[in-house]
């Protein structure tokens, strides 16, 4: 444990090391305005300046005064950018600009500013983190009743609600804080004098703001800030460094929001939590359904303060819940407001968790509602007449029933039948709705049943006794009962959340395209969480575009796709409730998976800008989380796809080159041999092997020449540059040209054509067919054997030609048959196959189908292949007949 | 012209047997021809020619099967026709018991030159002769001594192994895996640095110059053969 504690702590490690590259931020702190915080800056840099700093001022409020003016002069200063708001030219600091011109050090005046709405960012300070991100040294000022866990102390001392406030870890991230100290008298003097900036509209609250008491107080504050910041300072340090010390094993502290004082219990948890320097937890109770809005509000004011929050669903007042769960987390304190009020049939919360959390330091806060949020009743159950009447029916039921007893059995047992419906009613949790039936069943038992009958008077004490049994029990069920449902419905809500995290995975799992991956993400994220979702990825481009949207959206409007672009860039969280952009519809929160940032998810409110819940929001983290996931394994799907795809194309070209070189080559081999025997043996032999040669030459080299044009048709088929020309021709003619081309490669065989008369005329492109044909005569003339004939025969059939090449060769295998118009196909041959096959029947089966029709090869009749160019035909047109002259 | 000889040429591509059939007759020698691994097998076996060139890309069987199944029975030289560029599949041929291999396209010069040396190889002259003469290089295998114009060369034990072993084949490549099992064993197959340590203090002794040898060429990828200058290699 000892070894353990004198490890440097690799998260301050991690912090330190994260400060790497990144700008020093250095803070003027005050205790209220006009105590010389821009002043001071100003001094200081102006002494960067003689230091040789490059320093800019990007933005400074001087107010006016005189000698703070005197201090910006030799300081290069940004312009600053009008924006229009509302009809007004407000100058707001360009970050831009300052980004773009990159200095070494920037004054950024009033941190706690907050921006025209519309801006990139809602408050100044997150103008200054990106400045800071982006390596730039920031020197700003801030007064202490800006702090926002300071907020509501200070309202209570001073009486004024601070509107603009900023995260405490801005302050505790900064790396200098130089508090501009002055004694209240010289503060009022100024403000006699008019040295302090005053707007119009405020002046009166400003006067009582500055009283000697105030000042005091917010002095003493901004003095503790300052200490507090350098005691972490050391302790930061102390941990870095591995020195042991002797503080405690880390403790957590948990504060249980209830409604009525939930912010205020979230101040004072952050409070104790810097004071302890633990780590704190924030704690939602409720039954995981509905949740006040000041609890919401609250939640989301722990988180900023830094909390980790978590909804606990339970039902209401669980003590026992609240303890298990402070073992579990390691909590040594627990904060709770006092539950007013008298409980009948529970201990007040804080009761219960003093009497059964005899472990825990247990901090009661005193009563006492959130100024800011009234208390809101919390409705306990919505009115509904239903239960009402159908506690009427019960009792109307209970009639029959009651007078058959009536005639059997002695009067006692007839209350038993009237208690049916109170406790129908109670079971189902109906409290009012349970007293009012039980109200009515006294009612009708006491007008029917009881002596004297059809009067409600009562003679007999033990009739009231009745009543006040009836009451009891209905209350007492209808508690009990009330509870159960609180459970139920809890349970119901973790198995909802269970279900849709089981389903989402289930499915993204199934899915198989990226398509499917976002429309599983999007579909589910909206079935589980009432909103509007979209996805955004980037396109080839690198933009961001909508890739998937339930319901189906294809485009978001420019504001809020910059607000998606700022999540996609920074990898936080944009839009709407947060600081960034909140003027968009949409939440926007990336897809963060392996510190890659996948995707933006899109979240919008079905009507408007409706807040998600809390219960949804974490809800909604679980979803975003397994969202990463499934975009992470749909990007390496296609990776590997990728990657698979490349392999091929690289073994195509593989297999392309070593075909066209051995079929290049192989011609090449026969002239080269010629020539050189010729050359080197010519005078030794005789004639006839010398024309041998020759002719050997002549026609490798037409070989050649055929595979070239092969190779040139190939790429014109390749790129989609084949213009086809139908045009009527006799197909005689091309046979013809076709077989002419061939000399030399057909001697020796015999063609044997045979053309029906009625496709003596056919419409087709006169040089793709004729070269289809001399492919088809080619391959028929390389696998037939010597002295067996080819045959070439063209027939209509229906609307179609068909134009048939067989030989006597050895045919084409059935299994084969579709394989041998593939390009190259016979790569996996090699160069066993003889050559220019690998090209000659993909350019057949490339200019027949441009021609719109097809090419087969099967078995001719007794052996050997059968191509069949099948070509449709339009009808002949039909020629008017001549007149003759004269 | 050396006399002639029956040379079987083995080749899928008709142009191609037909040159090669119409150059050797006009060179004194006998030519029949097979058309797949097959046919020559069967060719080889009934007109029992003094020597083989054959194709490496037959359509039927792998080139190194056809030199592995002629050697079975075939003690004559064979000679590889390839287009490929793949060194390994020449390699495995040579291994395999092929005697030489020319690259086409090929001028038949080249062809000739390399039949030449086959047929002189096989007639067995250098097999036995006691003394090697090499242009002026004079090996005497009995003395274990080399002269190069006359001068005395000093050689290790191995490198005159070497130089004897590549002498023997003069003009005829060698692979390396034939030098190193010759040499240095059957355990060393994979050893080539020592054949390229030993061939370069070779060189050096015989004062050759590796780009442009008189002794020892580098057949890279393959091995190598000691040049011949009698038969034009």
């Amino acid at each position: 444990m000892a070894d353990d504690e004198r490890r440097p702590d690799p998260d301050a490690l991690l912090a330190e090391v994260g400060r790497a590259g990144r700008g020093r931020l250095k803070l003027f702190l005050g205790a209220a305005p006009g105590v010389g915080k821009t002043y001071e800056m100003l001094r200081a840099a102006q002494d960067a300046k003689t230091d040789g700093v490059d320093v800019v001022v990007g933005l400074v409020e001087t107010h006016g005064r005189r000698e703070t003016e005197a201090l910006l002069v030799g300081l290069e200063a940004i312009p600053r950018r009008l924006v229009s708001y509302r009809g007004r030219m407000l100058p707001e600091m360009d970050l831009d600009a300052i980004l773009e011109r990159r200095p070494a050090l920037v004054l950024v005046d009033e941190l706690a500013h907050t921006n025209v709405p519309g801006e990139r960012h809602a408050k100044r300070w997150q103008d200054v983190e990106e400045l800071l991100a982006a390596g730039i040294d920031v020197h700003t000022t801030l007064n202490v009743q800006h702090l926002d866990s300071l907020n509501d102390v200070v309202e209570r001392i001073a009486g004024i609600k601070v509107r603009e406030t900023l995260p405490d870890k801005v302050v505790e991230t900064a790396d200098e804080i130089e508090v501009i100290d002055v004694t209240p008298e010289v503060l009022q003097k100024r403000l006699r004098e008019g040295k302090v900036y005053v707007p119009e509209q405020a002046a009166r609250a400003i006067t009582r703001f500055f009283s000697r008491g105030n000042l005091t107080a917010l002095r003493e504050m901004a003095l503790r800030v300052a200490a507090e910041r350098v005691d972490r300072d050391m302790i930061d340090y102390m941990r870095s460094h591995a020195v042991a010390s002797a503080w405690p094993a880390r403790d957590r502290l948990l504060v249980c929001l209830t409604a009525g004082a939930a912010e205020r219990l979230v101040r004072t948890g952050k409070r104790m939590a810097d004071r302890s320097r633990a780590p704190w937890i924030v704690l939602a109770i409720g039954d995981g359904e509905t949740t006040d809005p000041s609890i919401e509000r609250a939640l989301l004011l722990a988180e900023q303060l830094g909390a980790e929050t978590e909804q606990l669903a339970v039902a209401r007042s669980a003590p026992q819940a609240i303890l298990d769960y402070a073992r579990r987390r390691n909590v040594s304190r627990i904060v709770v407001a006092a539950e007013k009020g008298v409980r009948l049939f529970r201990p007040r919360l804080h009761e219960g968790l003093i009497a059964g959390g005899d472990s825990f330091e247990i901090t009661v806060l005193g009563s006492g509602a959130d100024s800011a949020a009234p208390v809101q009743p919390v409705a306990v159950e919505a009115f509904s007449p239903r239960a009402y009447l159908l506690g009427a029916f019960y009792v109307g039921l209970a009639m029959p029933f009651g007078l058959l007893v009536d005639h059997t059995l002695p009067l006692a047992n007839l209350s038993l039948v009237f208690l049916a419906p109170v406790l129908a009613i109670g079971a189902a949790g109906r409290v009012p709705a349970a007293v009012f039936t039980s109200i009515l069943a006294f009612i009708a038992y006491n007008y029917f049943f009881t002596e004297p009958r059809l009067t409600l008077s009562v003679i007999h004490p033990w009739q009231v006794l009745t009543l006040a049994f009836f009451l009891v029990f209905s209350l007492v069920v209808g508690i009990l009962g009330a509870r159960l449902n609180a459970q139920v419905a809890a349970m119901r809500v973790a198995e909802r959340h269970t279900r849709a995290l089981y389903e989402f995975t289930r499915k993204a799992l199934s899915a198989t395209s990226d398509y499917d991956m976002a429309w599983t993400v999007v579909s589910q994220v909206r079935s589980s969480v009432p909103v509007e979702t979209v996805l955004l990825t980037p396109d080839a481009s690198g933009r961001l575009v909508v890739f998937a949207g339930s319901p189906p959206i294809d485009e978001i409007d420019p504001g809020s796709a910059a607000a998606a672009d700022w999540a996609w860039r920074q990898g936080q969280r944009a839009g709407w409730s947060t600081d960034t952009l909140p003027s968009s519809g949409w939440l926007f929160i990336p897809l963060v998976a392996r510190e890659r940032t996948l995707g933006v998810l899109g979240l919008r409110g079905e009507d408007g800008r409706e807040p998600l819940r809390a219960a949804d929001r974490r809800l909604l983290d679980t979803l975003v989380d397994q969202a990463a996931l499934i975009l992470e394994r749909a990007r390496m799907i296609a990776e590997a796809a990728e990657a698979q795809r490349y392999s091929q194309t690289e073994k195509l070209r593989t297999a392309l080159l070593s075909s066209v070189s051995h079929d290049l080559r192989t011609p090449l081999v026969s002239i080269i041999g010629a020539v050189s025997t010729l050359e080197a043996l010519g005078g030794d032999m005789s004639e006839r092997d010398r024309a041998e040669l020759l002719k050997t030459v002549a026609a490798e080299a037409g070989r050649l020449n055929r595979f070239i044009q092969n190779l040139l048709d190939m790429t014109r088929l390749g790129y989609g540059a084949l213009a086809v020309r139908r045009e009527w021709l006799d197909l005689g003619d091309i046979v013809a040209a076709a077989r002419e081309r061939l000399k030399g490669r057909l001697d020796g065989i015999t063609v044997a054509v045979q053309i029906a008369p009625e496709v003596a005329m056919v419409e087709a492109d006169p040089t793709l067919l004729e070269q289809a044909l001399v492919n088809l005569l080619d391959n028929a003339a390389r696998f037939s054997p010597p002295g067996e004939a080819v045959s070439v025969s063209a027939e209509r059939r229906g609307n179609r030609l068909v134009l048939a090449v067989s030989d006597h060769g050895p045919g084409v295998p059935p299994d084969r048959r579709d394989r041998v118009f593939d390009l190259f196909w016979r790569a996996e041959n090699a160069d066993r196959q003889s050559a220019g096959t690998g090209l000659g029947l993909a350019i057949v089966r490339g200019f027949v189908e441009a021609m719109g029709g097809r090419v087969t090869v099967g078995e001719r009749d007794g052996g050997g292949a059968r191509f069949e160019i099948n070509l449709p035909q339009p009808a002949m047109p039909v020629l008017s007949p001549e007149p003759f002259d004269g | 012209m050396a006399e002639g000889a029956k040379i079987l040429v083995v080749d899928d591509d008709d142009a191609i047997r037909k040159f090669l059939r119409i150059s050797l007759t006009a060179s004194g020698h006998t030519v029949i021809e097979a058309r797949t691994g097959e046919q020559a097998l069967g060719k080889a076996a009934t007109e029992r020619p003094a020597i083989v060139i054959l194709d490496l890309g037959l359509p039927d069987l792998d080139g190194r099967e056809v030199v592995r199944r002629l050697r079975d029975w075939f003690a004559g030289p064979i000679l590889i026709l390839s287009v490929r560029a793949d060194e390994a599949e020449k390699v495995a041929a040579l291994d395999a018991g092929a005697d030489d291999y020319v690259v086409k396209p090929f001028g038949i010069q080249e062809l000739l030159a390399r039949l030449r040396v086959l047929l002189r190889a096989r007639a067995g002259t250098a097999e036995a002769a006691p003394v090697l003469h090499i242009g002026d290089l004079t090996i005497d295998i009995a003395a274990r001594t080399v002269t190069l114009a006359g001068r005395p060369v000093a050689l290790t034990r191995k490198e005159f192994d070497l130089l004897v072993m590549l002498a023997r084949h003069a003009g005829k490549v060698l692979t390396q895996r034939q030098l190193l099992t010759a040499i240095w064993g059957e355990a060393h197959v994979n050893d080539t640095q020592y054949l390229r340590v030993y061939v370069g203090q070779l060189r050096a002794k015989l004062a050759d110059d590796p780009a442009q040898p008189r002794f020892i060429r580098t057949e890279p990828g393959i091995g190598y053969r000691l040049l011949w200058p009698e038969s034009g290699l």
